[in-house]
């Protein structure tokens, strides 16, 4: 395996519905990273999550996807898995009969009911009020993505992609993801966070901005979340204007 | 092993604690083919067991105004792999009584087994009767089960029944219940199966609302898989000035299964107001990337989102 990346991207391109979505996206995480996806809604982020953990209908038309040192083009979504790639949904599904506490072991190797406990107060959820109750439309949605994060965390990814862990949570509460995401690195999970907020940013190593499909820029969180929120207007709006060290960026 | 002892593992194998059964301040009932093992009464409740040719009749009846605090425990079954059982009980309800019923049906080595009820039920006046019964039929698919209620609701009495067959294979499952509710009465049935194979379920739902402000509902959560068929028929009438009725029905299906939903609403008076909802469809297509995402294979997901809309 080559250690210096645990997934890496080369020029993946996906259409869906005769829309270009991807455009030859590329990206590299290293182990232990967490590495913030930025960009504005409808730039492909979600489309990227989607690819990336092989869901139906998001197989991509050009490129490769290499984790862990293997290729995953065109792996199952169980076989990712169980590599060690997940993801939490942006909009998480409901699940009827289910509960918290059944839908949390569901992913780890090694069931355990302290794990479940201290996944449930990492997302600042007590384990007493929330272990029994079912994973159904009763959630508010703030509840329910909170619990989404905590199944993540409970499973001890190697890769969590997390899809905007922050929309539908209150601005109060952006804290206690930041908080989450440093546990996870900390306990070994390399993340993905992929969100439109720019104030989220500070929490990743490297950030990218995301743009029509494309990676448009890469680096510094600070760097790249200034770029955002002063010059990144909304495409329709925005001409092109010439990039550091020329040539022509989509803004 | 006694004859006793072996219905009471098959009971605990189909989800039953035995101790129920052995304990002398809990009404139970124990019929193993159609012998009665054992037969208990408590202050209230008097059960009067009559052993016939295939199976037996029983009649079961809480005095007016006893309560029973703890629920009475009803285990049938037949052990052998091959077999009859007709169960032909009478429950009565007295006025004002309040009575729980836990039930269950265990054919663990069914390769050939008939198992047929049929039950008439009296819910007196302000009476409450809960009946929830669990069945296991092991793993051959070898069971043929014919459940039939008739039951009368008096003015403001209650009767609630949960039926379920959801582990293991179902067989061959042909349930019909109807039930009258007077004035002020009400009424839910629930009915719960889960085939694969080629397991095959007709349940059959009536509730007739014939009294003013009688209430019910006849919900069904049926799931089937492989080859296995399903037809749910849910029927609830509004006779009455002011009766609500509702008729609930949700089932999925994979593979080649076929599931048919036939809803049946009827008004007989303006002031009645009865509605449905039925949906077949398969798996929740969000719900099943969601749980491979946790590293589950397609099957074992299936399973689990199934399993939970049945313990809904």
């Amino acid at each position: 395996m080559d250690d210096e990346f645990l997934l890496k991207i080369e020029d993946l391109h996906l259409e869906r519905n005769g829309q270009k979505i991807l455009r030859g996206v590329n990206m590299t995480i290293a182990p232990g990273q967490v590495y913030g996806l930025l960009g504005r809604n409808g730039s492909g982020k979600s489309t990227l999550a989607y690819t990336l953990m092989g869901c139906a209908e998001y197989t991509p038309d050009r490129g490769r996807i290499l984790f862990a040192g293997q290729d995953i083009t065109t792996m199952s979504i169980t076989e990712r898995a169980r590599l060690g790639l997940t993801l939490a949904w942006q909009n998480p599904a409901h699940f009827e009969g289910l509960k918290v506490k059944d839908y949390l072991t569901l992913g780890m190797k090694e069931p355990s009911p302290a794990r479940v406990e201290e996944a449930l107060a990492a997302v600042a959820l007590s384990p007493q009020v929330y272990l029994e109750r079912t994973v159904n439309d009763a959630l508010s949605g703030g509840e329910r993505k909170r619990i989404e994060l905590a199944a993540v965390y409970a499973m001890r990814p190697r890769l969590a992609i997390l899809d905007e862990p922050d929309s539908g949570i209150d601005v109060l509460s952006l804290d206690d993801i930041a908080r989450l995401i440093r546990r996870m690195a900390a306990e070994g999970t390399t993340v993905l966070l992929i969100t439109h907020r720019d104030e989220m940013v500070p929490v990743a190593d490297v950030a990218a901005l995301m743009c029509e499909g494309e990676i448009v820029r890469v680096g510094e969180p600070q760097t790249v979340r200034e770029h955002y929120a002063r010059r990144c207007l909304p495409c329709e709006v925005a001409g092109p204007v010439e990039a550091p060290g020329g040539g022509y960026e989509r803004l | 092993m006694s004859d006793f002892e072996a219905i009471l593992k098959a009971y605990e194998r189909s989800g039953g604690d035995p101790n129920f059964l052995r304990s002398p301040k809990v009404a139970s009932l124990v019929i193993s083919g159609n012998r009665v093992l054992g037969a208990n009464q408590v202050p209230g409740v008097r059960i009067e067991p009559e052993e016939i040719e295939h199976g037996v009749r029983v009649k079961v009846i809480v005095e007016p105004g006893a309560q029973l605090d703890i629920p009475a425990h009803l285990c049938f079954g037949v052990i052998p792999a091959e077999g009859v059982q007709e169960i032909l009980p009478e429950f009565e309800i007295g006025d004002g009584a309040r009575a729980e019923f836990i039930a269950h049906c265990t054919f663990p080595n069914a390769v050939n087994v008939r198992h047929l009820m049929e039950a008439r039920i009296h819910v007196g006046k302000n009476a409450t009767m809960k009946y929830a019964e669990t069945h296991y039929h092991g793993e051959a698919g070898g069971v043929e089960v014919v459940p039939k209620a008739q039951v009368k609701v008096d003015e403001g009495g209650y009767y609630s029944s949960e039926f379920a067959l959801t582990t293991g294979r179902v067989g061959k499952l042909d349930f019909d219940y109807v039930v009258d509710v007077a004035a002020h009465g009400v009424a839910e049935l629930v009915a719960k199966a889960y085939g694969y194979g080629n397991d095959a379920i007709t349940v059959k739902e009536t509730i007739r609302l014939n009294g003013e402000h009688a209430r019910g509902l006849a919900k069904s959560r049926i799931a089937v898989r492989d080859e296995a068929t399903s037809e749910v028929i849910g029927a609830t009438e509004g006779n009455a000035p002011f009766a609500r009725g509702h008729v609930d029905c949700i089932e999925v299906v994979r593979d080649r299964a076929v599931a048919n939903a036939v809803p049946i609403v009827k008004v007989r008076d303006d002031r009645a107001y009865v509605t449905h909802e039925a949906a077949i469809g398969t798996v929740n297509k969000k719900e099943l990337e969601t749980l491979m995402s946790r590293g589950l294979d397609e099957e074992t997901a299936v399973d689990v989102i199934i399993r939970g809309m049945l313990a809904a």
